[in-house]
C-alpha cells in the first residue's frame, strides 16, 4: 500500500545578502545541514529544499550548497529555486537532488518542462505552483517567490504542466503560507482532481489536524509543511503518529 | 571494504548511490570507462533519467557492451537501480521503442492506474512483497517499505525472474533477478535503514 508522505520543507532565504561573506554563508549551510541530519535520524519520508530568493534575484541554483546538503541526505530530496534550464536540472540531479522543482521559469518558458521531462524522465520533474487567493476569491498563479502575478489559473496551469511532463505538482497557497490556519482545501481539492500525477499540499499547516483535513478532503499524495516544524514543537514523526490514528497509511 | 564499480552514464544521481554504498561498507568507484567496467568485480547501475537517452549514452560510450560482458559473460554481480533496473530489460517503451541491455528478458512499459486514486508516476513509500527467495532481502522484514519514483515498470518475460512485487497499478516488479544480475525498481540508497540492509546484502554477495 502506498503511504501518505509527510514532508518538511526547508526554505532557503536571502542567500544574496550573505553572498561573499563566507562565515555567514557557511552558517546558513550549517543550519540547513543540521536540519537534514535531524530529519535523517527521524526517518523523514522526503524533504523539499527551496531556495526561494534565487528566481527573484535572478540567480541560478547554488550547486555547491545542494551538493553539500545531498551528501548528508539519506532521504529523497526535491530541490527548487532558480531552475531556468535543462542544464540546471541536470546539474542538480548530478549533485544529488532526486527531483527538481520548476516554478517561475516553467511559466515563462513552457518548453522547459517538456524538455526536462524528455531528458530526465517525468518522475523527477516537479512543478511548483504558488497560488494566491485574492479578496474576491479569484485564484492566480504567482511566481518569483509569490511576488509576480501571471494571470494563470492554478487548476488550468496544473493541467497544462502535467500534460507537458510534470511528474508531480507541489501546490502552495501563498496566502495561507506561514499563517498556521490550515491548507486551502478548496484550491487543493480542485487541483488534485484536475491532474493524474501526485499532488503535494503545502501552505498553512498549523497543526496535525490540518494535514488530516486536507488528506480527507483532497486526494493528495503528500502533505508538506515548514513553519509548523520550525516554530512549534510539532514534528513529522508526531504528525505521522496522529495521521495513523486518524486511519491514514503512513510509514514508520 | 568491498570494491564496487558504479557506472555513470552522465544522467544519473551518482552521489547518493556512492554515499549509501560507502555507508554500507562498500568501496565505490565511479566510472565512465568501459575497460574499468570489464574489470569490475561487481557493478551498480544507478538511474535517474529517461530510457532512450540513457541507452544512447551507454551505447555511444561503449559502456553497454562492457556491462553485457561483465554481467552476462563473466557472470559478475550487478545491481540496477530504478532506471538502471529498467535498462537491464530487452527493450523499453519510454517516449519511443529502445533496445535495452538485455540482461533479463522483459519489457519496460508505462504504468497504468488500475484502482481509483492511483496516480502516475508511482511516487513514495510502498510495500515490497517477496514473490520468491531473494538474497538481497535477507534479514529484511516482510512487507517493508521502500522508496519508489517511476512512471514505467519492468515486466519480466519469465515469472521466474520476478523476485518481489509492490501493490500498485495491479502489481509492479519491485525486484527482478537472474543469477547474480539484480534490478530494484525502488531506490535502496534513499530507503534509509531498510535500503541500507538491501545494499549490504548486495555488497556481501
Amino acid at each position: 500500500m502506498i503511504k501518505i508522505r509527510v514532508m518538511p520543507t526547508l526554505l532557503h532565504r536571502d542567500m544574496g545578502l550573505v553572498k561573499g561573506k563566507k562565515f555567514d554563508s557557511w552558517r546558513r549551510t550549517g543550519s540547513a545541514l543540521q536540519a537534514i541530519k535531524v530529519y535523517n535520524m527521524r526517518g523523514v519520508d522526503e524533504l523539499a529544499f527551496m531556495d526561494i530568493t534565487a528566481s527573484p534575484d535572478g540567480r541560478p541554483p547554488d550547486y555547491e550548497l545542494i551538493d553539500d546538503l545531498a551528501d548528508e541526505c539519506f532521504m529523497p530530496m526535491t530541490v527548487g529555486g532558480g531552475v531556468a534550464s535543462v542544464d540546471h536540472v541536470g546539474r542538480l540531479l548530478a549533485v544529488g537532488a532526486d527531483k527538481v522543482s520548476l516554478n517561475s521559469h516553467a511559466v515563462s518558458d513552457q518548453t522547459l518542462i517538456a524538455e526536462a521531462a524528455r531528458t530526465f524522465g517525468v518522475q523527477c520533474i516537479v512543478v511548483s505552483i504558488d497560488a494566491l487567493r485574492r479578496k474576491d476569491g479569484r485564484l492566480e498563479v504567482m511566481t518569483h517567490g509569490g511576488q509576480q502575478p501571471t494571470g494563470l489559473d492554478p487548476v488550468e496551469w496544473a493541467k497544462r504542466a502535467a500534460g507537458l511532463g510534470a511528474g508531480e505538482i507541489l501546490l502552495t497557497s501563498v496566502d495561507r503560507d506561514g499563517t498556521f490556519e490550515g491548507y486551502d482545501i478548496p484550491l487543493t481539492k480542485s487541483v488534485a482532481a484536475a491532474v493524474d500525477v501526485p499532488v503535494i499540499a503545502s501552505g498553512g499547516a498549523g497543526e496535525y489536524a490540518h494535514m488530516a483535513a486536507v488528506l480527507r478532503e483532497a486526494n493528495v499524495a503528500a502533505v508538506a509543511a515548514a513553519s509548523i516544524y520550525h516554530f512549534t514543537e510539532q514534528t513529522p514523526l508526531e504528525a505521522k503518529r496522529y495521521l495513523k490514528k486518524e486511519g491514514f497509511n503512513v510509514r514508520f | 571494504m568491498r570494491p564496487i564499480t558504479i557506472v555513470d552514464c552522465g544522467l544519473s544521481n551518482i552521489d547518493s548511490a556512492v554515499r549509501a554504498l560507502e555507508y554500507c561498507g562498500g568501496d565505490p568507484v565511479v566510472t565512465r570507462d568501459p575497460e574499468t567496467v570489464r574489470k569490475a568485480g561487481r557493478l551498480v547501475l544507478p538511474g535517474v533519467g529517461a530510457f532512450p537517452e540513457a541507452m544512447r549514452r551507454l551505447n555511444e560510450s561503449g559502456l553497454a557492451d562492457a556491462i553485457r560482458e561483465s554481467a552476462l559473460a563473466a557472470e559478475r554481480p550487478i545491481l540496477g537501480i530504478c532506471l538502471g533496473m529498467q535498462l537491464m530489460a530487452t527493450a523499453g517503451q519510454e517516449n519511443e521503442f529502445t533496445q535495452g541491455l538485455g540482461l533479463i528478458s522483459g519489457n519496460v512499459l508505462p504504468l497504468k492506474a488500475q484502482l481509483p486514486g492511483e496516480r502516475i508516476p508511482h511516487m513514495g513509500w510502498n510495500t515490497v512483497q517477496t514473490a520468491q527467495d531473494c538474497a538481497l532481502l535477507a534479514g529484511i522484514s516482510a512487507d517493508s517499505d521502500f522508496y519508489f519514483v517511476h512512471g514505467y515498470h519492468f515486466v519480466p518475460s519469465d515469472p521466474a525472474h520476478l523476485l518481489a512485487t509492490t501493490p500498485y497499478c495491479g502489481g509492479v516488479a519491485a525486484i527482478v533477478g537472474k543469477g547474480l544480475a539484480f534490478g530494484a525498481q525502488f531506490h535502496p540508497e534513499k530507503s534509509q535503514a531498510t535500503g541500507f540492509s538491501f545494499l549490504k546484502n548486495f555488497i556481501g554477495l
